[in-house]
Order: structure tokens, then sequence, then C-alpha cells
């Protein structure tokens, strides 16, 4: 699929037309926009890690493989940079707790009482990382990043399924559903984030990314699939 | 050390629709206004531009328009029996913070709910007797009816820039609007909104199967608009980023862009954001608000502004946070029954069921906030017999995308693996080709649902959390029973090619995901200070001077959304302040 620079200049021209008077203004790079341009197809910048440790990008590599595998549909994990998006949310702010209240006394909590965890985001991966490596050299005799598919997908079930017991650490559900939830974004979320690199996620299911102005579409693309070029926050910026 | 204010007429806690609405209708009548806001200044122009406004994990799973845990959060427990403890992570509900508030990322579903709210217990008394509502069921009559609402509803949605289609005007029923509504005086300032697949596919079925399908009256303006305050609305873009983020078209109606620029616009009013109100100062009578205290979050230097008048105008659940906080009023007592304050906390619920069709193209991400269609003809319909399933309220069915961005919306049928090769296959051909259809239900009180203080966790002031106890009981039971058997059979008709059919068991409140921010009671609205912490004004029975504003009065919760009536309310308080209180301030009657 090809994103012309023309294609962003008429969904700029658009964007101005399309909202009328409420939207004058709301444009000030829209010249420059309109001068330059990245090809979406680009390869992006090779991206390093922020926060986990060697055992911890091996692990998390491993993850995301295994959960997005290569195909006709889509690259693996690592190159959709899902490893990376999860690395870069851990060391920014969400990891560090933002939003999160978190202050004592810590309980266990019912599960309809949500995460009571006295840690970050940051902080509950790595002693997860450690303890899931612990059960997989008890369970298999090695790291999971050194196991076999099959243990893998068999160990990441038992995860998802509560069924991992992390000696004296968090539960393993509640980690398994942060990761989950961490590759479901890495995968989803823009590209600005280092993750669903040249939109590798939002190709597989077709959705247009931030491109919006869809009071026409709504008849023209009336149980028709839409099919548009697919544009990140950094391509319209 | 407290910094002393020169007094003021009328200080406002909070600036959504209802501290705008307010803001603009005392500073248009010549008093002295101050606001005071927690969050930030934000703008259309600045803040919800394109492209950076287009970004799921940002507002949605980041949730950067939303109160912050970190400085103020909830402790909640399911029963008196459980230990409260804090939602660490906000996500059932989530209250805007900042300029315009809640409205900034709402949907912008706006009804008019009817007598049948505002005289609840008399009627099902009336027509099934007392017997039918059950002993725990703690509903009663408001004390306000439609008709005095009527022209304040008329109000709100031509400010708002409601797009819809009415179904009664004054009386004579409407093709193709709700035929339960109230009677309205004229139709929506704004023509509904266009039909998506899934919207058309809905509304099919409910008229094959004799009900009476409606568009969603929604503030988001289907055309551009000028409303009568001369506020200008962009046309809806059907941007498919809608719930959760502020609208860089300025097509949503919000008080950012109509009340709020307007009060702005006036010498007598003054905006201070960045400002957190800790409590509300009474006299030595404990009679009379003398005004406010606050916090400059940019210094952390402590304010007292004196005011004639006190409006808290915050997210439902602060104002009854600030009430318990300031001492004003008896706290409700759960085991004996008494008390005011805190009391009939209520809140949404509803059932659904997940639509698979092979071959069709739902484009799910061309969607407004309100292209839904609806029917209310197991709700505002009167004459639908509760005998027979025995609940008291009911529910709306409706069907129409809103806000399907990839990270949270990505149906996939029963059995297929959550990761893998398999994951992916079966993602990339049902997210274009799923719907769901569903219900809401208002909860009805219960004595048990309520809010106090929590004697534990406080928040960066120091003062004690809001403690909620809630969860769900047989009624809503009932209810989603009953509403999973007609959207099953709805979505029976449609013939999919595979069914997640909607089902209804007992189940606990869970604080973690997200289920609807429609938090309703705490300060009820009644007819005398023995049911009720303020009269049909909105005007607190134990501070006459004190204005409480907001889903807080709702003495239970409904099917419909609340906004409507929040902000015909906030109308109707404006001008009972403005016609009547200013020339002689006291009780209204």
């Amino acid at each position: 699929m090809s994103d012309e620079p023309s294609n962003r200049r008429s969904f700029l021209k658009g964007a101005i037309a399309g909202s009328a008077a409420a939207v004058s203004g709301i444009l000030p790079g829209s010249a420059q926009a309109q001068s330059t341009s990245t090809p979406q197809n680009a390869v992006s910048a090779k991206q390093g890690y922020q926060y986990f440790n060697l055992e911890e990008q091996a692990f998390i590599e491993a993850v995301v493989n295994h959960m997005i595998p290569e195909d006709d549909l889509s690259p693996k994990g690592t190159d959709i940079g899902i490893n990376i998006y999860i690395d870069h949310a851990l060391a920014n702010g969400w990891g560090k707790g933002e939003r999160l209240y978190n202050h004592g006394p810590w309980k266990k909590g019912l599960p309809t009482q949500g995460y009571q965890l006295p840690l970050t985001p940051a902080e509950l991966y790595r002693v997860s990382i450690t303890k899931s490596n612990i059960v997989c050299t008890e369970r298999y005799g090695k790291w999971f990043d050194q196991i076999s598919v099959a243990q893998r997908q068999e160990f990441l079930v038992a995860l998802s399924s509560g069924k991992v017991d992390f000696k004296d650490g968090p539960s393993s559900k509640t980690f398994f559903d942060m990761l989950y939830q961490n590759v479901m974004e890495g995968m989803f979320s823009d590209p600005i984030y280092g993750g669903n690199q040249n939109k590798a996620g939002w190709r597989l299911i077709g959705f247009p990314g931030a491109i919006s102005l869809h009071a026409q579409d709504v008849e023209i693309y009336l149980d028709k699939k839409y099919t548009a070029p697919i544009f990140g926050i950094a391509d319209l910026s | 050390m407290v910094t002393k204010l020169k007094q003021v007429d009328a200080v406002i806690v909070g600036m959504g629709w209802t501290g705008g609405i307010l803001a603009k209708e005392l500073a248009e009548a010549g008093l002295k206004v101050v606001a005071l806001e927690r969050g930030d200044m934000r703008t259309a122009q600045n803040d919800y531009a394109l492209p950076n406004i287009r970004d799921e994990l940002r507002y949605v799973v980041r949730q950067e328009l939303m109160q912050n845990a970190t400085r103020d959060t909830l402790t909640a427990r399911n029963n008196l029996s459980q230990e409260a403890l804090p939602i660490r992570r906000l996500g059932s509900f989530l209250p805007g913070e900042g300029v315009g508030g809640s409205a900034i990322h709402w949907s912008g579903g706006t009804w008019r709910w009817t007598d049948m709210e505002f005289k609840i217990r008399s009627m099902y008394e009336e027509r099934y007797g007392k017997k039918f509502i059950p002993a725990d069921m703690t509903i009663q009559d408001w004390g306000i009816t439609y008709a005095e609402l009527e022209p304040y509803y008329d109000k709100f949605e031509a400010i708002a820039g409601v797009s819809g289609k009415a179904g009664n005007i004054k009386g004579a029923i409407q093709n193709g609007g709700n035929p339960f509504e109230g009677p309205r005086s004229r139709d929506y300032p704004l023509p509904p909104l266009k039909s998506i697949l899934s919207s058309k596919l809905f509304e099919g079925a409910a008229k094959d199967l004799g009900y009476h399908p409606f568009p969603r009256p929604a503030a988001n303006a289907s055309k551009a608009y000028t409303n009568p305050d001369g506020s200008h609305f962009g046309a809806c873009q059907y941007c498919g980023y809608c719930q959760r983020f502020g609208c860089e078209a300025n097509a949503k109606g919000g008080p950012q862009m109509t009340v709020i620029p307007i009060a702005m616009s006036k010498p007598n009013f003054e905006l201070r954001t960045q400002s957190w109100v800790t409590k509300v100062l009474k006299d030595a009578s404990g009679k009379k608000a003398t005004g406010v205290l606050y916090t400059n979050l940019v210094t952390g230097e402590e304010y007292e502004q004196p005011a004639s008048i006190v409006l808290l105008c915050a997210f439902a659940f602060n104002n009854v946070h600030l009430m318990l906080l300031s001492g004003i009023g008896k706290p409700y007592d759960p085991v004996s029954g008494k008390g005011i304050i805190g009391k009939n906390y209520a809140y949404d619920t509803g059932v659904g069921s997940t639509l698979f069709f092979e071959g069709k193209s739902f484009n799910p991400f061309i969607s407004a906030g309100g292209t839904n269609t609806v029917i209310d003809d197991f709700y505002g319909n009167w004459d639908f017999d509760r005998t027979g399933p025995g609940f008291v309220g009911g529910y709306i069915v409706s069907a129409g995308h809103n806000t399907a961005l990839p990270i949270g919306y990505r149906p996939t049928p029963p059995g297929t693996p959550r990761w893998g090769k398999e994951w992916k296959a079966a993602t990339a051909k049902w997210y274009q080709t799923s719907m769901a259809i569903t219900t809401r239900s208002g909860v009805l009180p219960h004595r048990h649902n309520y809010y106090g203080l929590d004697s534990t966790y406080k928040n960066a002031f120091g003062q004690p959390l809001m403690r909620l106890t809630f969860d769900y009981q047989e009624n809503e039971l009932k209810m989603g029973v009953h509403g999973a058997e007609i959207v099953n059979r709805l979505s029976q008709h449609l013939n999919p090619t595979h069914h997640v059919k909607a089902s209804s068991a007992k189940r606990s409140w869970n604080v973690v995901p997200y289920q609807s921010t429609h938090s309703t009671g705490g300060t009820i609205m009644g007819s005398s200070p023995a049911n009720s912490a303020v009269n049909k004004y909105q005007q607190s029975w134990d501070c006459t001077n004190l204005f409480i504003l907001g889903a807080n009065v709702f003495a239970h919760n409904s099917a419909y959304q609340p906004t409507g009536l929040v902000g015909a309310l906030a109308y109707w308080t404006a001008d009972a302040i403005k016609n009547r209180y200013i020339k002689n301030p006291g009780l209204l009657a």
C-alpha cells in the first residue's frame, strides 16, 4: 500500500473544509506538513531498550514472538516493535505508577476490588519475569526464552488462567493480564509509541488510523469495506 | 496559613456542564462570580487538535482527560461485611477533570427523564401495589414534575446542539421518534445523525418484531449549527473517536465551547483553574455556608473564598464527598436507615449479545457517539406490564458502533484462542464483521448502596477518601434476564453467522472494567428535609445558600443517560436563583 504525500494533503484540506468554522486554526503545522513527508513504509529507526535488563529482554521478545508469530498476515512481534513498546511504557510515566493510587496499607482484596499490589507496573514486570523463569526452570529446566514453542504455549496458558504459583510473589494472573493488555497495546496503538511498526496491527484488521473525517463515508462505504491509506499521528504532524 | 480573599456573590466549585451553565447565567445576572476548577484550562484549538487527539492509547487506555487517582480516588466494597480498599486505578467509572469536566469526553447521549422517574414510588404503588416494591429498594418521589422541567430540557437541548427525532410534540406522536417520550414543545434543534449499518440492521429487526426504533438523541451536531447563545458547532465527522476524546470539530456539545467562554467574556466572572476545594465553610449556626477553602495546586497555598452563594458543581461523587468532608447534613447510616448524605447511590447495568456476520462490512471506525438506534418499548413505555418479570424500571435496547477502536474493540467468536496465528486470522476477519446489541438499565437504589468516608485511606490533601459500598441486587438480575431474552430474539432475527447470546447471572460489581460513569445519588432531591438533602431547586435544606447540582441529586437512576436531566436542572436552578433567590434569599418554595 502506498501512502503518497498527496493523500495526506487531501486529508489536511478535508480536515479544514469538513469541519467548517469550528476547526479554523487547529492545524498550525499544516503548511509545513505539506512540504515534507516520510514514506510510511520506510524501515523504522532501530529502537533500543530503556528499561528491561538482558533476562527481561529475552523473555519479552520470546513472549511477543510467540503471541504474534510471523505469517502472511503480519510480521512477528519484535518486528512490529511490541517488545519496544512495552519497554518504553514501563520506562515512562505509566510504568512508574502515574495515575495509580499508591499508598498503603496494602491488602490482598477481592477480585472485584481490582489491582492492590504495592508495585508499579515496571516493578511488577521485574519481579514477575524473574519468577516466571524460576517456574520455567523448575518445569522445563530452562528459562522461558530457551524452551520449546509447545512449552511456551503450555506455560502462557497456565499463566493466563492463574495456574502458575509465583511463590512469595504477586498473583501470576495479575501479571499475565497486564502483559496481555500491553501486548495488544503494542500491536494496535499509534506507532509513535514504538509498537505497531509500519502499522502492522492496523493493516491486519483494516483500521485506518488517525484518518477520520467520515461524514461522507457513512453512505459511500455502507456495507462496503473501507479502504484508504493508513496514517498515524507522525505522518500527519 | 490560609489567605482570606475578598467576598464574592457566588463561588462555583467545578467547571463542567452545571458549573458552566450557572457561571454564565449568574454572571449575566450581574453577580460577581468566581469559579474554582481543580484541572486545567483546555480548548479544542489547542488541546483536542488533529492529529494528536486521534490517540486511543493516550485518551482511552491511559485516561488523560480523567480524574487522577494518584491524588484522589474512592475506596470500594460490595457490602458492609467487606473491607473497603482503594480503587487504585480508575476503571468502572471515569469522571473527567479540567475545564469542561466529563462533558469533554462524553458521547453526547441526551434524554428527557419523565414523571415515570419523578413519581416513581407513587406510580408503581398505584399500578402494582405497595408490595411490588422490594422493602430494601429506597425509591421515592422527587417532588418535581416533567411539566416544570420541559422548557429547561428544551433550553439545554438547544444549547448543547442535540441531534434527534421527536416522538411526541405536544401530545401528537411523530413517526420515527420515540413514541414513549414525554410531550415536547418542539422537535430537536438538529436532525438525527446518519444511520450506520449496525444501527440500520437493528432498526429493521426491531420494526419486524413490532417495536419502535428511533435514533438515539445525542449532542453530536448532525450539521454545522449556531446555538441560541451564538456558539458555533462544526458538523460531526463520524470520526470514530468520540467517547473519552475531546472533539476537534466542536461538534460534540460541551460547556467549554458554549457557556464557559460566554461567562469568561464577562468582567464580573473569574475562573481559577488548578484550584482544589477541600471544604465548604459554615458559620457558627451551621445553617449558612460562608464560602469554601481551597488549595492552589501550583503553589500549594490555601485560600478561603468567602461567598454569599456556594454552588457545588463538581462531578457527582465529588460533590457528595465535599458534603461529607464539610459535615453538612447528617451522614447516611445503612444499618438504621437514618441520615441523608450519601444515601441512594445508584449506577447502570446491562446485558448484551455479539453478532458475527460473514461477508458484511461494518467499518466500525466510521461512527459517532450517537450513531445508535434504540427502542424504549421496555422502559419509557408505561404500558409494558412489569407484573410477570417482577422488576421496577426496565431497560432500553440499542445497537450501533461508538468508539470501536482496536486496542479495546476486537471481537472474535467463542473458541478463538487469545493469541497466535489463529487469533490473528480471526481478528482480521471479524473486526469488520461484528456488531453488538445491548441493554441499559438504571440500577435502583438499595438501602445498603451508599457513600461514606473511609476510615483508613487518605487523598493528597490528607482527607479521608470517599468510600463506596455498592452491589447489584435482585431487581437488576430480573431486568437482565428479561432484557437478555429480548436481545437474543432481536439478534436471532438477524440470522448472524455466529451469535454470542446475552445472558444475565447474579454477579457482583467489579471496579476494574469500564462500565459507565453514570453514578447517581448521595445528595438526593425530595419533598422534605426528612427524606432528602436538597429541594427541587437543588438547594440544600441545611444551608439555604448552598446549591448542590448534578446527578448526585437524582433519587434513583434511569435507563436513560443522565446529562439531559443534569442540564435541564441546572437551567431550572439558575432561573430560580436569578429570578427569586437573589431578591429574597432563603428557602425556595
